[in-house]
């Protein structure tokens, strides 16, 4: 198996996996198809500490088995604890990372209703929180977020020190490649591109200024043993392909 | 003591319009659907509902009942997008106060405990402040002075939750992976109303479940009311999962010609049997 075949949706499982390295004993809460893989693949692999939930009350690890019991209450307490790493969509976000999933339109009526605020508030101060666009464009990387549901830095800040203590936005992975905050005053920066991606195409795919090195890498290659774990183990049914294509 | 059993229109007859009304369960998982319909077969309205919503909101709201809403969202977990109170919020057909989903469990914490409010880490920064201007913060009074939301007492006047076991005198039991947080709803209310998929004696409580299913208690029940499948078509694991393929007609179904072939019979029976038939049909 070469490198050369390795699918977009592939490197983005790499790219949202590696968001988890390093994170120990903690809770991968993985919201979305293309996360989840990324989160049991990290777990496969150079995270094997990282605890993962059946989608309901229960702690499980790879192969299904229980071994805690994790119902909302106790999940929403995990939160404040700070024992997790949640990687949530966004329906929009900014350079600073605020980001949206409660509605689009003015607060009081709407244009598009879309989920509610939801554990976002609690999640960006409390525990890290990644993102994860499957289809990057200017729609969803804005200028400016309609309802700032989870909190981005300059709105940290600008709340004090017990917004700030706990708050960490590790990573943004789109289709397109990854980004972090390390751009000018914890701006958005582009820290690779998934490869037969451009820097150019990316910037046009975004609708804020986006900081960038003179020479912005590839997000990394899968090892031959992650590949196949992606492909045989993972997501066998290659249901990957169907929020990333190409 | 005192048997505590009554049908669901005995429960709505005890409810008023413009009552701050509880509703257990989440998103589309253990909601108290039987009593939801009842409330609609009423003429019940102007609703303050506090919910993790699922179809308990889209109901109501369809049905123009509800004039606040107090929820962190509303989902049909499959289907993530809850139509009908979708509908509602772009037509501004209710009041909404949008908290976050830790401030609404600790909300319902200070209502159960008896408390003005409880301080929590979630809110600030975000446009929940935004949103709702009466939301104040408080000051940590030790050494920290850390500032957090003080997050108001979440009281109402009744609650509505479904549980798979109860017993006449209002214990009910779960038997399912999560309790949600229907012990707290019914702690947080005034009066409160436990359907359950069935009534059982006392006894056999402890012989269907561990101690620590038996998640509420006599003391803070109002009512109890036998309503076998009456979660659905939200899920009531162990007893039945989410009727998937309903949900979807419900999801995808005019809200008039819905209501019109299962909600305008004279009570729940003629909803089961709609069902049922709908279900035949797609065989």
């Amino acid at each position: 198996m070469t490198t050369a075949t390795t699918t977009r949706a592939e490197y983005c499982v790499i790219a949202c996996a590696e968001a988890w390295r390093g994170d120990g004993e903690v809770l991968a809460s993985p919201m979305g198809l293309i996360p989840s893989f990324g989160a049991r693949l990290a777990k496969r692999t150079f995270s094997p500490d990282l605890l993962l939930t059946d989608g309901e009350a229960m702690l499980v690890g790879l192969d299904g088995t229980a071994e805690g019991w994790l119902p909302y209450r106790r999940h929403l307490a995990m939160v404040t604890g700070g024992k997790r790493h949640v990687m949530m969509g966004a329906s929009q976000i900014d350079r600073f990372g605020n980001q949206n999933i409660s509605c689009i339109g003015e607060w009081e009526r709407p244009a598009r209703q879309l989920l509610g605020v939801r554990g976002a508030p609690v999640n960006t101060l409390n525990n890290p929180v990644s993102y994860w666009v499957p289809k990057h464009s200017t729609r969803v990387f804005v200028a400016r977020v309609d309802m700032v549901s989870g909190v981005g830095h300059d709105r940290a800040v600008a709340a004090g020190p017990s917004a700030t203590r706990y708050h960490r936005l590790p990573r943004v992975v789109s289709d397109l490649g990854v980004f972090d905050f390390a751009g000018p005053g914890h701006t958005m920066r582009l820290a690779s591109v998934h490869p037969g991606v451009t820097v150019e195409q990316v910037r046009a795919a975004t609708g804020f200024e986006l900081a960038a090195a003179d020479e912005v890498p590839y997000t990394r290659e899968p090892t031959a043993q992650e590949l196949r774990l992606i492909r045989e183990v993972i997501d066998a049914e290659g249901l990957r392909d169907r929020e990333v294509r190409g | 003591m005192t048997d505590k059993t009554m049908t669901p229109d005995e429960v709505v007859g005890r409810l008023r319009s413009g009552m701050t009304l509880g509703i257990g369960g989440w998103g589309s998982r253990r909601k108290p659907m039987a009593l939801v319909r009842a409330l609609l077969r009423s003429e019940i309205t102007d609703l303050t509902v506090i919910s993790y919503g699922g179809p308990d909101v889209g109901l109501l709201a369809a049905a123009g009942r509800i004039r606040r809403l107090v929820a962190p969202f509303a989902t049909l977990d499959s289907v993530p997008l809850e139509p009908h109170f979708r509908a509602a919020r772009e037509r501004a057909a209710f009041t909404f106060t949008e908290l976050d989903e830790a401030m609404f469990m600790w909300g319902l914490h200070a209502a159960a405990n008896r408390l003005p409010f409880l301080p929590v880490r979630a809110g600030l920064g975000s446009d929940v402040m935004r949103v709702n201007p009466e939301l104040r913060t408080v000051t940590s009074p030790y050494d920290d002075a850390e500032e957090f939301v003080a997050v108001p007492a979440l009281r109402m006047d009744a609650a509505l939750v479904h549980l798979n076991r109860a017993d006449r005198l209002g214990n009910g039991q779960y038997l399912g992976p999560d309790p949600y947080f229907d012990d707290l709803f019914c702690e947080a209310a005034d009066t409160a109303y436990v359907s359950c998929e069935q009534l059982v004696e006392t006894a056999e409580l402890s012989k269907a479940g561990p101690p620590q299913s038996l998640l509420v208690s006599r003391h803070c029940v109002t009512g109890v009311v036998e309503t076998p499948n009456g979660a659905h078509f939200t899920s009531c694991a162990p007893d039945y999962g989410r009727d998937e393929a309903f949900q979807k007609l419900y999801a995808t179904t005019p809200w008039p010609e819905f209501a019109a072939r299962f909600l305008s019979g004279a009570g729940e029976h003629d909803y089961q049997s709609a069902v049922r038939t709908w279900h035949e049909e797609q065989q």
